[in-house]
């Protein structure tokens, strides 16, 4: 059984490691108001966290966002690079995740069928 | 909603919106006495005596009560088929505890469904929320905050890999461990 204990051996091993960057990194963020998490938000949120564990990617920032207007096209994922425009994807699935995620996140190559809009800051 | 823990994650996300630095999330199951006890308390904005009771008509719904939508129709119709209730008390300025019940045995009363996930997404998608999580099941309880969370990690983000493989496996066995270490109702 998993305990804080562990958590505290853990966060000894992964201070020694000193790579970790708390800033800058990309963000992923999910609708979670009550029509994203109808359509299935909670999943998308799953698989956006298994896949950041799975890939070891140290410097995403999971962030979860209410009703934002577009209930019609939840799931919605947002994908902010640092210095690049928000993409926001919509009807998004927990299968999509993967390859919103390899595809945007990691390599940078927006999923362009998935898209619904680009939001510049 | 299918599961009781979508209702939670909706509820939580309510009080995020109405502000709420902090918010406590109480279940208490007591197969003996027939109820679940869902509560949820914030300190958020609140609500003044009329919007109280605006909230839960899904067809009163302007565009400043637009940040509780369905939600709380939606539960509250959900309580009601399982001859429970929900309750908002609420004070302005102060905060808001929604308590929504619903008879244990009750055919129609959803499952609560994937609760592991709900608390993960709560606790990794907020970092900044204060959360903490109660949880009675008959005779076993289980306590878990995020302040206690963060302060061990001392400053290590909680999306960080190997910490989120242990928050899963953390959440996993302590609420499996509640249902007395089974395959609960969910699997």
């Amino acid at each position: 059984m998993k305990t804080i204990e562990d958590l505290k051996r853990l966060r000894e091993q992964l201070k020694t490691k000193n790579n970790l960057r708390h800033e800058g990194g990309t963000q992923v963020i999910v609708g979670m108001g009550t029509c994203g998490i109808a359509a299935g938000a909670r999943q998308v949120m799953t698989a956006v966290l298994e896949e950041v564990a799975k890939r070891k990617l140290e410097d995403v920032k999971v962030w979860q966002t209410g009703c934002i207007g577009m209930c019609e096209q939840e799931v919605l994922l947002d994908v902010v690079r640092p210095g690049e425009p928000r993409i926001t994807y919509g009807r998004v699935t927990a299968a999509d995740v993967p390859k919103i995620i390899a595809e945007h996140v990691v390599n940078g190559r927006i999923v362009a069928e998935l898209a619904v809009g680009k939001i510049v800051e | 909603m299918r599961e009781i823990s979508l209702h939670i994650l909706d509820l939580v996300q309510n009080s995020i919106e109405a502000g709420a630095t902090a918010a406590k999330l109480e279940i208490i199951e007591d197969e003996i006495g027939n109820s679940m006890i869902i509560r949820v308390s914030d300190n958020g904005r609140g609500m003044n005596k009329k919007m109280r009771q605006l909230v839960i008509d899904p067809f009163i719904t302007t565009r400043t009560t637009r940040r509780v939508g369905l939600g709380l129709p939606l539960m509250d119709m959900s309580t009601k088929r399982c001859g429970g209730y929900l309750n908002i008390d609420s004070i302005q300025g102060q905060g808001t505890v929604i308590e929504a019940m619903y008879q244990h045995s009750h055919f129609d009363r959803p499952p609560m469904g994937n609760l592991v996930e709900t608390i993960k997404s709560i606790l990794v998608a907020n970092p900044v929320l204060q959360f903490s999580y109660h949880h009675i099941v008959n005779n076993k309880s289980l306590s878990i905050s995020s302040q206690e969370i963060t302060d061990t990690l001392d400053g290590i983000p909680l999306t960080q890999p190997d910490v989120l493989i242990w928050l899963h496996g953390y959440l996993s066995d302590n609420i499996a461990n509640l249902y007395g270490g089974a395959e609960d109702e969910n699997n």
